[in-house]
């Protein structure tokens, strides 16, 4: 029997040097499946780790790729903080996306940017709505959030299928499944650098995680509320001691993660689709959730892991650009990522011993 | 004063040797964007075997990036661009849903050449590709009007678009052409792949008494069903003989080899262009078997009589001398589409919103 006890006193010299170990690990081990499989090991390193930094467009696409990422795991903070698992951000983006999206397809033509300033507005209440069914049958008849939530999001799937094939088709698309294209207004441009033009994807939207970002930490670490969440995410009985009340937290960390991913999804359209398709997110809800395990819901830490995440991937495109590694094998790379990194924390955390049952 | 001028020369040769040497062996770079992992059959699989085709055709002389599991989104664009960036020369996309990632590319890169499939929308340096994918659906139909025994033909179907459904309408002209009896009933599986949904809708089509089976989705799930049956029915993308030994009468293959070598070709002589053809739906490459786009694995499972009509059928469409939607062609509620005489022209064929004839039920709205 593997017994884990919980450190009384945490290292921060461990805490700091245990990522660092994971990600040597990772290379370690990971220039060994290299040399098995015949590739060669420094070029592929450098491909997969270094490569994504290499040119100012390519950080620029890490910034991309990890927005999505960052903005529904910054809100999944809330919730995960609380100890109420939402599993369906995925169906929020998507609601919170389907609803912006179809809002700003109600004004053709339209130029000014307060139609997406509003569709922000409306994707956080898509977003919000989707998310308070499993808040609501949590709160009032105790149902499994994580089960409600995750089917919700199929619910989502099919229905974005159907709108988009249906009511929002564009008829100019020869019966494929893509709605008109998106107004001026509601389109996020990309971002014009003074002298050096456009870098990669990058677009306004991502400046909003400057904004979140400390908004968050302020808030969680900083007010009553958040204090409130903290107290109940760690000891339920502790927080009804205190008349903390257990129903309005859980319904509003569902609420503002659920808007977050909804947010997420206005974002990510608006910027790089301009349009509604049938598959508008690409498992960025599922993958936000290790995004936020990873940042150990910390808000700056969320940042730093959603970079992480995106890096992995982008590096695993270059590899196989440069070098014909297929997506399989550099996959192994982030998985061996995330295991040594959370095996770390967990060895930092907890003393693990081996007893033997009697 | 000479030894100078030896020394300027060689080390001018020296700096310019490099260039000499590149242009004499020139290699071209060639990037292609997948869908999905190739894995063994399919779509993706079949664009695999293309490029195979133009490593064994070019040799050294091409240089060749692939990426796979690219989504139809912000990922395209940002894998476009990088294949772009990193000196490709033409780049070729293959999938529907690349269009619009393509063109964004394609502006950004007027030298670099982008051949889309399988799209509709195109620029100067954006060429698209396309197979006549229901030219082969026409001879399943000749085969399954000869090898039913219940008249019941079950038909698979991705979405109810024009692409699919000149599919549908090619196969019952040619159902039709040996059996005036049977019909065709689809099943409408809203995928291109989903190995699960696949199966269910050939299980339908069996419960229902159908005893061929077709498809116009990517996996052999419905093939295995018809296996276990006793049912017969047609692969598609590539030969899925190996899936289903005793069920695969033959397979549609999609041949996309001899258009990237084309294409390859064009740009080393400096003579790629978009075509000039009828800004349609087509595109600029509308190949069919006459052009070894498409091609039919083996006949199998069926007598020789009937090997022979389906190779009769088959040589007709190739030579020309067959026309699937000749006149004078019906719809299945009696309307009529063309005269004796006429013959459907490829832009008509972009706006089928109708059965013809020996398919049952109606086009979903």
């Amino acid at each position: 029997m593997i017994e884990f006890t919980p450190r009384k006193i945490q290292s921060s010299f461990w805490a700091i040097l245990s990522p660092i170990i994971s990600i040597g690990m990772t290379i370690f081990i990971g220039s060994l499946i290299f040399k098995m499989l015949s590739y060669p090991v420094m070029e592929s390193l450098y491909q997969v780790f270094v490569s994504p930094f290499s040119r100012p467009d390519r950080i620029a696409d890490i910034f991309v790729k990890a927005c999505p990422l960052i903005i529904i795991g910054l809100g999944l903070i809330f919730c995960f903080k609380a100890n109420i698992w939402n599993i369906g951000a995925e169906g929020q983006f998507i609601l919170g996306t389907l609803c912006a999206g179809s809002f700003a397809l109600l004004f053709p033509e339209t130029k000014t940017y307060m139609l997406l300033f509003s569709m922000f507005i409306i994707g956080f209440i898509g977003g919000a709505i989707w998310a308070s069914i499993p808040a609501i049958l949590k709160v009032r008849l105790n149902v499994n959030e994580i089960l409600v939530s995750l089917m919700l999001v199929y619910v989502a799937m099919l229905f974005i299928d159907f709108i988009v094939r249906g009511p929002l088709r564009d008829p100019m698309s020869f019966g494929f499944p893509l709605s008109k294209v998106y107004p001026d207004g509601a389109i996020i441009s990309k971002v014009d650098f003074p002298f050096i033009g456009f870098l990669g994807q990058f677009h306004y939207g991502i400046f909003i995680i400057l904004i979140l970002c400390p908004l968050i930490w302020l808030f969680i670490n900083k007010t009553l509320p958040g204090f409130q969440i903290k107290i109940f995410g760690s000891s339920t009985r502790a927080s009804e001691f205190a008349g903390f009340n257990k129903n309005k937290i859980t319904f509003y960390v569902l609420l503002v993660s659920g808007g977050l991913s909804g947010v997420a999804g206005v974002i990510e359209v608006s910027a790089n689709m301009g349009r509604l398709q049938p598959e508008v997110s690409f498992g960025y809800g599922f993958t936000a959730i290790i995004v936020a395990f990873l940042g150990r819901l910390n808000p700056y830490g969320v940042v730093i892991a959603g970079i992480i995440i995106a890096t992995a991937k982008l590096g695993a495109d270059n590899a196989q650009m440069v070098l014909g590694i297929p997506k399989v094998v550099t996959g192994i790379f982030e998985g061996m990522l995330l295991f040594f990194l959370l095996a770390g924390e967990t060895i930092q955390k907890y003393k693990i011993s081996i007893r033997k049952d009697n | 004063m000479y030894k100078n001028f030896l020394k300027i020369i060689t080390f001018l040769s020296i700096l310019v040797s490099p260039f000499l040497l590149t242009s004499a062996y020139a290699k071209t770079k060639v990037g292609f964007v997948y869908l999905t992992t190739p894995g063994d059959h399919g779509w993706t699989y079949a664009h695999e075997l293309g490029k195979q085709m133009v490593k064994k055709e070019f040799g050294n002389d091409v240089e060749i990036s692939i990426v796979e599991n690219v989504p139809e989104g912000p990922d395209a664009t940002r894998v476009i661009r990088e294949l772009a960036k990193q000196g490709n020369q033409i780049i070729f996309t293959t999938s529907f849903g690349y269009m619009e990632p393509t063109l964004k590319v394609a502006k950004e890169f007027p030298n670099v050449k982008f051949e889309h499939m399988t799209g509709y929308k195109r620029t100067k340096n954006v060429a698209t590709g396309n197979i006549r994918f229901y030219e082969g659906r026409y001879v399943q139909g000749v085969v399954a009007g000869l090898m039913t025994k219940t008249n019941k033909i079950g038909y698979i179907g991705a979405y109810p678009i024009s692409e699919v459904i000149m599919g549908i309408n090619a196969f019952a002209q040619g159902l039709r052409s040996v059996n005036k009896k049977a019909t065709i009933s689809v099943i409408w599986a809203n995928t291109w792949y989903d190995p699960v949904k696949e199966a269910d809708a050939a299980k339908v089509h069996i419960a229902e008494g159908a005893d061929i089976l077709a498809q116009h989705t990517d996996s052999p799930a419905m093939l295995q069903i018809a296996e276990k049956n006793g049912a017969l029915g047609f692969g598609q993308s590539t030969d899925m003989g190996a899936f289903a030994p005793k069920a695969q009468l033959f397979a549609s293959v999609n041949n996309w080899g001899p258009y990237y070598i084309k294409k390859i070709k064009q740009l080393k002589d400096g003579k790629w262009n978009t075509g000039d053809g009828p800004d349609h739906w087509a595109g600029n490459t509308w190949g069919g078997l006459s052009t070894n786009m498409l091609t039919l694995s083996n006949f199998s499972n069926m007598p020789t009589d009937v090997a022979k009509k389906a190779q009769a059928a088959h040589d007709g469409i190739k030579s020309g001398k067959l026309k699937i939607f000749a006149g004078p062609l019906k719809t299945n509620d009696g309307k009529e589409i063309i005269g004796a005489g006429k013959t459907l022209d490829d832009g008509a064929l972009w706006g089928m919103n109708y059965y013809l004839e020996g398919v049952t039920g109606k086009v979903p709205k």
